[in-house]
C-alpha cells in the first residue's frame, strides 16, 4: 500500500463530514467496521471498559438517519462540523495482516445552534482493501479531555 | 431583595401540587436556598464502598455547593469529612478519587491529617501555642460529618444536625437499592471504573423530573429509538437474532398503555419508581449461567422473585436515580440554577457473568452519555424548557396529570403509571426540607 493511498482516504473521509455526506461516509466503513471513542486513557477494551460510543454500521446507520427525521428537533436548526487535520502518521502499510493503520491529531469543531465547541484529540484508522477500494475497520477517537463532560456530542469526530 | 430567604410561607405557595411556580427552576435565590436548606436537610448519596478498597482511599463529592471527601481509614471505617483545610480553606483532595497513602498533607502550608479528619502535624507548632488555637475547631482537624450511614455499602450523608433518621426518611424506598445488590449471586456490587459525565444547561430538578415521566419516551424519543425501530424492521433479515443494542433501544417506544399498566410507587419524603408490575427492562434476553448462579446462591424461588422485580426508575430524593435491573446510578449534581452535572456510573454485579455487565456499560452509553441519541433529546427538551420558563405568559408548570384534590402528601401507594403523581410527590417532599426549621416569617406591621 502507498502511503498517500492511505492519507488522501483520511483527508477524502473527513470531508464526506464536513460536507454532511452522511451515506457517502457510511458506505466507506467495512461490514464489520466500527467506530469507537474511548472513554479511557490508552484503553484496551471497548466493551468491557466504559466508552462514550463503540457502534457498528447498524448504529451508525441509526444515527445518520436519525439527524435526516422530520421529529429529531434536537437538530433544529442543524448541526454542522469542521475537521481540522495534521497530516497522518503512518503506521503500518498493512504488510503481512493486510490492515493499514495510521494516527493523526485534530480539532473538532461541532455546532449547535449559536454555539461551538471543540474537541482536539486524535484518530486512529485501522484500514483494509476490498473490491479494489480502502474499508474502515476501526476508527477510533481519543479525545484529550475524555474524561470531562460535554454538552451534546451529535455528529461524528 | 430577598424574596424567599427566611419566609417559609412564599416557598410553600410556590407548590400548589397540581402545578409549581417556575421560581423553583429559574430562581437564583431559590437556588441557593436549594443549596442552604434543602441539601443539607437530606440525606445525600455521597460514594459507594467500593471505591474505597484500601486504607487511604479516597473520593470527592458534593453535598450542595459543599465540597466533601469520603476516606477509608487504617480502622477500616469510612469517615465523611469536609474537604477543607481547616488553615485557609484549601481543598485537601481535588481529584474525583485517588489513595493518599497514610495522611492528607494541604498543600498550600503543609497541615497533615490521619484519614479520619484528625490533625496529624502542623509546620512550627510552636507559633501556635498560647495562642488560643487549641480552643477552636481548626485544632481538630478536618470537620467531619456526623451524620452518616453506610447503607450496604452506599455512602449517605446529611449536614445538618436535626431532621429525620435515615431510616426514617427513606423507609421502604431503600427497596429498590436491596433489589439491585441481590441481583449479585454474592450480594455485592462494585464501581469499577469512571462515570460518564454529561453537562446539561438546565436546572437538576428537569432531571430528576424525567426520570418518572412516563409520557415522554415515545414522544421526544421517536427521533433516536423510534430512528432504531425502523433500521431494524428494514435491516433484520440481515440477522440471526437481534442484537443486544437493539434490545436496549425499542422499548422505549412502548405505548402510553404499557407505561399506564406499569404503574408508579410513591413513598414518603419523595422518594419513588415507575415500573412496579413491569418495565422497559423486562424483555432483555437471558445470560447464559446467571440464573443458574442466582438460583445457586438464593434458591430457584428467590431468584425468580429477585429477577422479576424489574422496576424502571427509582428516585432517591434529593438527586440520585437508581435503575436496579441495570445496575446504574445517576448522580444529579446541581452547580448552578441552570447549570447541571450528570454523572452516571455503572455498578458490576461481583459474580454475574460479564455479560451482565457488558450490558449495563452498553446501555449507559447508549442513554446517559454526550454522545448519546436518546441523551440528545432529552438534552434539547431540558435546555429549550430553562429558555421557555422565562416566558411571563404562565408563570407556572403544570402537574394535573391524574391529579385528585385529596392527594395525600407522604402517602406510601401505587398508581396509574403515566400520573404525574411522583413529581408532584417530589415537589411536596422539596418544600417539607426548603422549610425545615425555617421560622413562619412575623406578620409585617400596618
Amino acid at each position: 500500500m502507498k502511503p498517500d493511498r492511505i492519507v488522501d482516504f483520511i483527508y477524502d473521509e473527513v470531508a464526506a463530514l464536513d460536507e454532511m455526506r452522511w451515506e457517502d461516509w457510511l458506505s466507506l466503513f467495512h461490514e464489520e467496521g466500527r467506530y469507537w471513542m474511548p472513554l479511557e486513557w490508552k484503553q484496551q477494551d471497548p466493551i468491557m471498559q466504559p466508552s462514550l460510543m463503540y457502534e457498528d454500521r447498524l448504529l451508525l446507520t441509526v444515527r445518520v438517519e436519525r439527524l435526516a427525521g422530520e421529529r429529531t428537533f434536537s437538530q433544529k436548526p442543524k448541526s454542522r462540523c469542521h475537521h481540522l487535520l495534521e497530516r497522518p502518521r503512518i503506521l503500518s502499510l498493512g504488510e503481512g495482516d493486510g490492515v493499514c493503520k495510521a494516527r493523526t491529531s485534530f480539532v473538532y469543531t461541532e455546532t449547535r445552534g449559536d454555539q461551538l465547541e471543540r474537541y482536539s484529540g486524535w484518530v486512529s484508522h485501522h484500514l483494509v482493501e476490498e473490491n479494489g477500494a480502502l474499508r474502515i475497520k476501526l476508527k477510533r477517537i481519543d479525545l484529550i479531555n475524555f474524561d470531562a463532560p460535554f454538552g451534546n456530542l451529535q455528529l461524528f469526530i | 431583595m430577598d424574596r424567599y430567604r427566611g419566609n417559609a410561607k412564599a416557598i410553600r405557595d410556590l407548590v400548589k401540587g397540581y402545578a409549581v411556580h417556575r421560581d423553583t427552576y429559574v430562581d437564583k435565590e431559590i437556588f441557593d436556598l436549594e443549596m442552604e436548606n434543602l441539601f443539607p436537610n437530606t440525606w445525600v448519596y455521597v460514594g459507594h464502598a467500593s471505591q474505597l478498597k484500601n486504607p487511604g482511599d479516597f473520593i470527592t463529592s458534593k453535598i450542595g455547593h459543599q465540597p466533601i471527601l469520603i476516606s477509608r481509614h487504617r480502622d477500616g471505617e469510612i469517615y465523611v469529612l469536609h474537604n477543607r483545610c481547616p488553615h485557609k480553606g484549601v481543598k485537601i483532595a481535588s481529584e474525583a478519587c485517588g489513595n493518599t497513602g497514610k495522611f492528607f498533607r494541604c498543600p498550600y502550608h503543609a497541615w497533615s491529617f490521619k484519614t479520619d479528619g484528625s490533625i496529624l502535624a502542623i509546620p512550627l507548632k510552636k507559633g501556635y501555642e498560647g495562642t488560643g488555637f487549641d480552643t477552636q475547631a481548626a485544632s481538630e482537624g478536618l470537620a467531619r460529618v456526623r451524620n452518616v450511614k453506610v447503607y450496604r455499602d452506599f455512602i449517605f450523608a446529611r449536614l445538618a444536625d436535626n431532621g429525620p433518621s435515615f431510616e426514617e426518611y427513606f423507609g421502604e424506598s431503600l427497596s429498590t437499592i436491596d433489589n439491585m445488590i441481590d441481583r449479585s449471586p454474592e450480594g455485592k456490587l462494585e464501581i469499577i471504573a469512571p462515570p460518564i459525565r454529561y453537562m446539561h444547561q438546565c436546572n437538576w430538578k428537569m432531571l430528576v423530573d424525567n426520570q418518572t415521566d412516563t409520557c415522554h419516551p415515545m414522544v421526544a424519543h421517536e427521533s433516536s429509538a423510534g430512528t432504531a425501530v425502523s433500521v431494524w424492521e428494514r435491516e433484520k433479515h440481515k440477522f440471526t437474532e437481534t442484537p443486544m443494542a437493539v434490545q436496549l433501544y425499542a422499548p422505549f417506544m412502548s405505548p402510553y398503555e404499557f407505561y399506564e399498566g406499569a404503574g408508579i410507587r410513591v413513598w414518603p419524603n419523595g422518594h419513588g419508581h415507575t415500573g412496579v408490575s413491569g418495565s422497559i427492562h423486562q424483555d432483555y434476553d437471558d445470560v447464559s449461567e446467571y440464573m443458574a448462579r442466582m438460583e445457586a446462591s438464593y434458591g430457584p424461588e428467590r431468584a425468580r422473585e429477585i429477577l422479576g422485580d424489574v422496576r424502571h426508575n427509582t428516585i432517591y430524593m434529593p438527586n440520585i436515580m437508581v435503575k436496579g435491573p441495570v445496575q446504574i446510578l445517576r448522580n444529579f449534581i446541581p452547580l448552578a440554577v441552570d447549570k447541571t452535572l450528570v454523572e452516571s456510573f455503572v455498578f458490576r454485579l461481583v459474580g454475574a457473568p460479564d455479560k451482565i455487565y457488558e450490558r449495563s456499560l452498553m446501555y449507559n452509553r447508549f442513554i446517559n452519555a454526550p454522545t448519546s441519541i436518546v441523551g440528545h433529546d432529552d438534552l434539547e427538551m431540558y435546555e429549550r424548557a430553562q429558555e421557555g420558563l422565562h416566558s411571563d405568559g404562565n408563570e407556572w408548570i403544570d402537574l394535573h396529570r391524574l391529579y385528585e384534590a385529596d392527594e395525600q402528601r407522604d402517602a406510601n401507594e401505587v398508581v396509574n403509571g403515566t400520573s404525574e403523581r411522583q413529581m408532584r410527590n417530589q415537589f411536596y417532599a422539596w418544600s417539607k426540607f426548603m422549610t425545615l426549621g425555617m421560622d413562619e416569617p412575623v406578620e409585617a406591621a400596618e
